[in-house]
């Protein structure tokens, strides 16, 4: 496969055009169509955040779709990133074009990844910088894969909210790493349920309960900084905690399923086990009653505690029967079971999304899973605070958790939340 | 069965010094209450692979050919969650409670490579205690060997295909060790068509005659041996030992006995599969885990120990890391 194959695709030069203009900050309408419309067009992917997951994607978009190339990848951390080229290169090398002046490292590394001539950027740095990238890719230009969670705050979450429209008006898509709603089974069984196999839904009911996580070793010359950002799940301006982090994907289903969010959130949590200072100031158990429009109501776990019962599952109780939506399930009157082939729901995210830009009709998920997002972090901030949380407390919430400037140097770790003395902000 | 040969003196262990035959034993594993009961298997040969003429049969089980066995022991059952979680959770050498000191880890086992953490819930809701391990690789079934050989100074490692189709077998020659009608199954068995889709707590069925438990059903169990589905045309008749060691990609393997979420024909005696990368298809990282699948809710295994190991597999270990490829 040579670089030559797409660079000279017939419409190359009407997506230069196109994005081009984008990169300016131009906003006419429709301005994106005919922007793959060969149905060829190289796919120019920036990668920004060079960890497993980061890797795992650009692999994923590889495997999903013809005419993907890497062309740029930015990560705080020149170590992640030469790892991730090398174990990309291992069986991809003639689909990876990004020579050391493409190679980024450093907080400012998005910016020039951004500067790039990517197309396609990926999004899987730790959450906390959700925001920033996204407002900095969908200013560039760029069509967006994202990684879940969106944000960590109210603040975050506001801005991201902000570019739903912002990234539509300017014919670019943004997919989101939720990828259960690629997912076969998944798609599947809700489809039964949204017509009506369950009949009206009164409950439901889902979990993300396992047991601990990975976590790495201080090492003498890290500073504090640097230190929580390689264990950034411990840490809530990092990764929004577990409950938003992990549990985002459980919630995003019953929001998928109920076709909206909840309104207000009455949750409890703590931090029994997993108490030492190497795992941050996170909490290691949630236990959330959400409450959606009409009185229904979804109870939600999360907990991240060696040798407990484990649960990744998500289920709904209807008026005329009921769904494991994980099992792909349906009991009741109208009782059925998933017995297709299910897909890889990593790689079909970036077949999907990779045809509706050609198509030029972009996905655009990032209402989804901002809702999503906020729901769980809804959740969090009433668990940490022991009061009850609505959806504009939340939303509206003044918090900002990433500090206003990142340098490697000293930075406490946050006080461990206490119910019933934290406060709401 | 067909018995042949006596064991050799020469294995160093009291009880065969005196030219005894291996007994059946329990082993408890050193710093736990966990224990699990290893079956002694006497040397003998029989007819590996299937006729033509069997019912669900694929041409990867023939020809049939005689192979040789030393005697050896094996786990009555599957390894449950009960012993794998001190092994891929350290809990070994960690205690849940911070008021009671660290105790030292023990020598030997120290050294072993554990699991990295999954990202999810390992047990896929199924719970855990005698419910059978599952979703493990290859890789970390052969660490857990080499784990439980240092906890015990016993060597424990995998069965070889010949080893595990010759215990399956408990002297039989038909589809099954019950015979060759399918509808018994379900009294050994837990297959697809009785196990409301989960696996099951070990021994919750007849064992064959040889007193194993679910070799038929419940989980496909990991062989040490690489597949190669043409393997056995290459075989000579007699072989004593046979095995087709792997090398350090990550997959096939061999899987045997068929699960929970199979069919009754891969449940056979003889039936085999191969391990494929989309066992792990669900693996959002680059490079996947060595140690969990995401996709292999029906594959578990079990333990074997060797009276005189054979020589090429003294020492064999797993050279599978996270640079492997598939």
């Amino acid at each position: 496969m040579s670089a030559d194959q797409f660079t000279a695709a017939p419409s190359r030069r009407d997506f230069i055009k196109t994005t081009t203009a984008a990169t300016l900050g131009l906003s006419f309408a429709p301005m994106m169509p005919g922007a793959y419309a060969s149905g060829t067009d190289a796919i120019r992917i920036g990668l920004i955040g060079c960890g497993g997951r980061g890797t795992g994607a650009v692999l994923n978009a590889f495997e999903g779709a013809e005419g993907v190339k890497l062309v740029a990848m930015g990560d705080a951390f020149a170590d992640r990133l030469a790892s991730s080229l090398s174990e990309i290169g291992k069986e991809h090398a003639a689909q990876v074009d990004v020579p050391k002046d493409r190679q980024f490292v450093g907080f400012d590394a998005y910016r020039h990844v951004l500067a790039s001539d990517a197309n396609y950027i990926i999004l899987a740095t730790p959450p906390g910088f959700r925001p920033i990238h996204l407002a900095a890719a969908i200013a560039a230009g760029k069509h967006v894969f994202t990684e879940k969670p969106i944000a960590v705050d109210g603040p975050g979450i506001r801005q991201v909210f902000a570019l739903v429209e912002q990234a539509k008006a300017k014919g670019l898509g943004v997919a989101a790493g939720t990828q259960r709603r690629h997912q076969t089974g998944y798609l599947e069984t809700l489809k039964r349920v949204q017509d009506g196999a369950i009949g009206k839904i009164v409950a439901a009911r889902c979990a993300w309960n396992q047991g601990f996580l990975w976590k790495k070793d201080r090492q003498p010359e890290w500073s504090d900084v640097e230190w929580q950002l390689r264990n950034w799940l411990y840490f809530t301006w990092l990764s929004g905690d577990h409950i938003v982090e992990q549990h985002v994907h459980n919630i995003d289903v019953v929001n998928w399923a109920m076709g909206t969010h909840p309104v207000a959130a009455h949750g409890m949590g703590g931090r029994q086990v997993r108490t030492g200072p190497e795992w941050g100031h996170i909490f290691d158990h949630f236990s959330i009653d959400y409450e959606y429009p009409g009185n229904v109501h979804l109870h939600s776990q999360a907990r991240q505690i060696q040798g407990c019962e484990g649960s990744v599952s998500e289920a709904l109780v209807g008026d005329r029967g009921q769904c494991q939506v994980d099992k792909y399930a349906i009991t009741g009157a109208k009782a059925w079971k998933f017995d297709g082939k299910d897909n890889a729901p990593y790689v079909q995210e970036h077949t999907d999304f990779i045809a509706s830009l050609r198509a030029g009709k972009p996905l655009n998920e990032l209402k989804n899973v901002t809702e999503s997002t906020l729901t769980a972090i809804m959740g969090r901030m009433s668990a940490y605070t022991g009061q009850p949380v609505t959806w504009d407390q939340a939303l509206n919430s003044t918090e900002a958790l990433m500090p206003p400037s990142l340098t490697f140097g000293p930075m406490e770790v946050p006080p461990v939340p206490m119910p019933g003395r934290t406060k709401l902000t | 069965m067909v018995k042949r040969g006596t064991v050799l003196a020469a294995c160093g262990i009291a009880a065969l010094a005196a030219g005894q035959p291996p007994s059946t034993y329990t082993e408890t594993i050193p710093g736990t209450r966990v224990s699990f009961e290893m079956v002694a298997i006497p040397s003998g040969h029989f007819t590996m692979g299937s006729p033509a003429t069997e019912k669900g049969r694929t041409a990867s089980e023939g020809p049939p050919h005689d192979v040789e066995l030393r005697a050896f022991w094996i786990g009555s059952t599957e390894v449950t969650w009960d012993e794998y979680d001190l092994f891929a959770f350290s809990m070994d050498v960690e205690r849940p409670s911070s008021a009671q000191p660290r105790p030292a880890p023990p020598s030997g086992a120290d050294a072993v490579t554990r699991p990295t953490p999954p990202y999810g819930d390992e047990s896929f809701g199924y719970g855990k205690g005698k419910q059978p391990a599952i979703n493990m690789t290859w890789h970390a079934a052969m660490e857990y060997c080499r784990w439980l050989s240092a906890k015990t100074g016993k060597t424990y490692r995998l069965p070889t295909e010949a080893e595990w189709e010759y215990a399956a077998r408990a002297g039989t020659t038909t589809a099954y060790s019950f015979g060759g009608d399918a509808r018994a199954l379900g009294d050994y068995a837990w297959t697809r068509e009785n196990s409301g889709e989960r696996p099951h707590p070990v021994a919750t069925k007849k064992p064959n005659a040889w007193g194993l438990f679910d070799m038929h059903g419940n989980v496909s169990e990991w062989i040490l041996d690489q597949y190669d589905a043409g393997y056995y045309r290459t075989v000579q008749p007699g072989t004593v030992g046979p095995v087709l060691l792997p090398g350090n990609h990550r997959f096939p393997h061999v899987s045997r006995g068929g699960s929970w979420d199979d069919e009754a024909s891969l449940a056979r005696s003889a039936a085999r599969r191969g391990s494929a990368p989309d066992w792990s298809r669900r693996d959002p990282q680059s490079p996947k885990s060595i140690w969990w699948h995401t996709n292999a809710l029906f594959a578990g295994f079990r333990v074997v120990r060797a009276v005189e190991e054979q020589d090429n597999l003294k020492g064999f270990r797993s050279t599978i890391t996270r640079d492997s490829s598939q």
